[in-house]
Parts: C-alpha cells; sequence; structure tokens
C-alpha cells in the first residue's frame, strides 16, 4: 500500500472506565496514605530528583488513580528515595513507600 | 410595647423572633408555609457534625414556645407603607400589622439546576440535585437510582450555579463543598461498595472541623476527588451517564460512567427575598441577594431604617453563621428601637 504520509492520533482522553487501576489499587493497600494526598505539590517542589531531571512525583501520584501509567518505570527510577517529599508533606503521605510500592506493583502487573 | 415583625420563619427568622420577644417586644412571626423550619425540615444530617436537622428545628421551636412568639402561618406580606416612624404591612388575609420594626429573615433558593442544561437535570433521568438526595435520606427509603438501580458509582458535581458567569451567579454559595462531602460520605455508609467521585474547581473547606471531615472522606471512606469542572453529561442507553470533565491535575480529559450524577445546588435569593426587597424598597447587591447598609460593621442594617436582615437573604451562609446572625439582628433592632448611644455610629456609616 502506498505510504501517503498520514497518520491517525492516539486519543488523548483518559477512558476511565477501561483504566489499568490494579497499580492505584495494590499502592492504595499497601500504603493507605495515598488515599489523602492534596496533590498539592510540595513534594515536587522540594524534590531533588526534581532540580535536575523531570521527575514529578505529584504527577505521577496523581497519573496512578486515572491509570495514566506509561513509562512509569522509567519515571520512578528518577528517584533517590532522599525522602525530602515526606518532611514536607503537609498531609504526612509516606510518599517515598509509595515510590517502592509502584515499584512492586509494577513488577506484579507488569513484568 | 414596641412592635417588631418578622418576616420568614426559617433559621434566621425563628431565632431572631425568639431573642427579640425574650428582649420585651411584641413580636409577629410571618411564614408562608404551614410550618416553621424553612428548608432544615427537609435536610436529615448537618455537616460537619453529622447532628440531625430534626434536633435544630426542635431547638428553634423550643424558643418560639418558651418566649410565645405570635406566629402567624400561611400568610404573605401583600403591601407595605410607612406611617411616620411607623410600618403598617398589610397580609394576603386581609389583616394589617403596625411594626416599629421591621427584620427580613426571607432566605434562599436553590439554584434551579436546570439552568445548566450541559448537565442534563430534567432531561436524564438519573441526574439528580443534592437537595433531592437529602430528601432520599430524610425519606429513609433504600437508596436506588431514580431509574430503580441499586448504584455503584456516582458522581457530585461541585459549584453548580455557583462561580458561574454563564448562569449570573459569580460568588460561592459556601456550604456546598462540603456538604458534597458530607453526602459522599453518608452514601458510603449506606452502600459501603459504591464509587464515589467528587467533581470539583476548589474545595472550600472554610469551616471549623470541615477540613477533618474531607480528610475522613479520603482515609476512611475512600471518596476520590478529580479536580476539573464537568463540561457535559450525556446518557447511556441503559440510562446511565457519561461525563466528561478535564483532570486538571493530570493535563487530560477524562471520561467516566456514573448511575447517579449528583448536582451540588448553589444558593440564590428567594422569590420572597425579592419580593419583599421591593415592597419595601431595599437596596439589592451585585448579586441579588439583600444589599446590607455595611459589609463590615452593619450587616444586619438596610438602607431603610426601622428594616433590618438576618440570615441567608443577605448571603450565603451555613447554619452556625445564621444563628449568629439572627442573635446579632436582634441587638441590632434593639438598639434602634430603644434608640441607645452607639446608635449614632449606625447612621453615620458612609457607603
Amino acid at each position: 500500500m502506498v505510504d501517503f504520509g498520514f497518520s491517525i492520533n492516539k486519543d488523548r482522553q483518559i477512558d476511565f472506565d477501561n483504566a489499568d487501576r490494579r497499580i492505584i489499587e495494590y499502592v492504595a493497600k499497601e500504603e493507605s496514605t495515598i488515599a489523602i494526598c492534596l496533590i498539592c505539590g510540595a513534594c515536587t517542589a522540594t524534590c531533588s530528583a526534581g532540580n535536575f531531571t523531570d521527575f514529578n512525583i505529584r504527577k505521577i501520584t496523581n497519573m496512578i488513580r486515572v491509570g495514566e501509567i506509561e513509562n512509569l518505570k522509567e519515571e520512578i527510577k528518577k528517584c533517590m528515595l532522599c525522602g525530602k517529599c515526606q518532611l514536607v508533606c503537609p498531609r504526612g503521605v509516606n510518599t517515598r513507600n509509595i515510590i517502592l510500592k509502584i515499584n512492586e506493583a509494577i513488577k506484579i502487573f507488569h513484568e | 410595647m414596641k412592635k417588631v415583625v418578622v418576616i420568614g420563619g426559617g433559621i434566621a427568622g425563628m431565632e431572631g423572633s425568639t431573642y427579640l420577644k425574650s428582649m420585651g417586644y411584641d413580636v409577629t412571626l410571618i411564614e408562608k408555609n404551614s410550618q416553621l423550619g424553612g428548608h432544615l425540615l427537609k435536610w436529615e444530617k448537618l455537616f460537619p457534625t453529622m447532628r440531625l436537622g430534626k434536633d435544630v428545628v426542635n431547638f428553634l421551636n423550643d424558643g418560639i414556645k418558651i418566649s410565645d412568639v405570635n406566629v402567624l402561618l400561611n400568610t404573605e406580606v401583600v403591601k407595605a407603607e410607612k406611617n411616620g416612624n411607623e410600618y403598617i404591612i398589610e397580609l394576603n388575609n386581609g389583616q394589617k400589622l403596625n411594626a416599629d420594626a421591621v427584620l427580613v429573615a426571607t432566605g434562599y433558593d436553590t439554584f434551579n439546576a436546570s439552568q445548566k442544561e450541559e448537565y442534563g437535570y430534567g432531561v436524564y433521568d438519573n441526574v439528580i440535585t443534592s437537595a433531592e438526595l437529602e430528601e432520599l435520606f430524610t425519606s429513609g427509603k433504600t437508596l436506588t437510582t431514580p431509574s430503580g438501580k441499586v448504584p455503584k458509582r456516582i458522581g457530585f458535581v461541585h459549584c453548580v450555579g455557583s462561580r458561574d458567569e454563564k448562569v449570573g451567579n459569580i460568588y460561592c454559595s459556601k456550604v456546598c463543598c462540603v456538604t458534597a462531602v458530607k453526602q459522599s460520605i453518608e452514601i458510603k455508609e449506606k452502600l459501603p461498595d459504591v464509587e464515589v467521585y467528587c467533581f470539583y474547581m476548589d474545595l472550600r473547606m472554610f469551616g471549623m472541623h470541615f477540613e477533618a471531615l474531607y480528610r475522613e472522606a479520603q482515609e476512611k471512606w475512600g471518596i476520590n476527588f478529580i479536580r476539573g469542572r464537568l463540561s457535559e453529561a450525556c446518557e447511556n442507553i441503559d440510562h446511565s451517564l457519561v461525563v466528561k470533565v478535564e483532570d486538571t491535575l493530570a493535563g487530560k480529559p477524562l471520561k467516566m460512567n456514573v448511575d447517579l450524577l449528583v448536582l451540588m445546588v448553589g444558593i440564590v435569593p428567594s422569590q420572597g427575598t425579592k419580593d419583599i426587597g421591593r415592597i419595601f424598597g431595599l437596596e439589592f447587591g451585585v448579586n441579588g441577594f439583600l444589599k446590607s447598609l455595611d459589609q463590615h460593621m452593619a450587616n444586619s442594617n438596610s438602607n431603610v431604617p426601622g428594616i433590618f436582615y438576618a440570615g441567608t437573604c443577605v448571603a450565603p451562609r451555613p447554619i452556625n453563621n445564621t444563628f449568629v446572625d439572627a442573635r446579632s439582628a436582634a441587638v441590632m433592632v434593639a438598639s434602634y428601637l430603644e434608640n441607645y448611644k452607639v446608635e449614632g455610629r449606625i447612621n453615620t456609616i458612609n457607603n
């Protein structure tokens, strides 16, 4: 077939009913404080890794809730587990453990 | 004995009457419905403590009874005239009342949700308002959708008729955010397996213990909050609904099916507030509520000497603030009637 150079864009819309929610369900069970995250971004503002890479823990926390998990494995590798995020969290979310639990969930469901 | 007429038998009117009568004035409370209590009669539980609305109604009724306020039910004001410092108020039953002061407590109506046509209220079966959900709670019936299904997923839409120039209401109605949190928790109590999603722009948890209730909703009840204002709801063939919203924290549009959609309707000035305002020549503010003489220093005073305000005819407010406001209004009425020395301060307010 002749390639005319046209392509179809992937739908950007999150289809919540068909979203892969296994990771958030696993993390919510193992580290329940994720439920009280306000998504305020204090963690991300203080993040050591975020100062030098595009690592964004606030965004990851929100994205897994709606099943947006592309490149998740690569993303969490940027975290240095320094725990500064946990110190600034206004609600005491165990952010560091969330990263560890996401890592576990990826191993269980996607490897 | 000086005479005070109180218009509106909701929380503000009842509490204002109780204290004015206790202070020694001849008080007549006018209520257009057949029962005192206003909107509160339809409200099962109150935020943030889950106290029964009934308890508050009983407390208010006790006040009316103990202080022996003269109550006129099924009565409305049709006309008012001024004669010297006195008002002559004509009622729909032909009766005329004299008043040295009038306390307006005509309250609010809930926003007419069919004005937000993109949410399909009045068109789709399973779109209801927060007030209707509360009535369902009060009725004690099992929680099903209007099409008779036990819901698996419920959506709450915040700010319906509030902070929305498109419907002409630019203000925040104050009580809906925490009401959504309260009602979500109640739903989870009744149906533990249901998923609840709240769609919000901001969560305005300004009151004492509101933030704690919000945290409880997330921590204990697993209620989900998605930041974004719903753009539309469409009906599926099985009468469930597809909602479209941007998850603004993800920066992506999102669609989701829900079995029941609850619209958190805002507070608008009641028809009674508009009518009474016109009858007495009262000034309205930009949001259509009655305008206080001064927002900081003379909330209960109007532009007309002898006419005072209490409660939500001035602005949206929660019940605790309405109580405080009504009692405070009673003091301002007394100050006017007794011409306290401090009354001069009010007369010199330049707004």
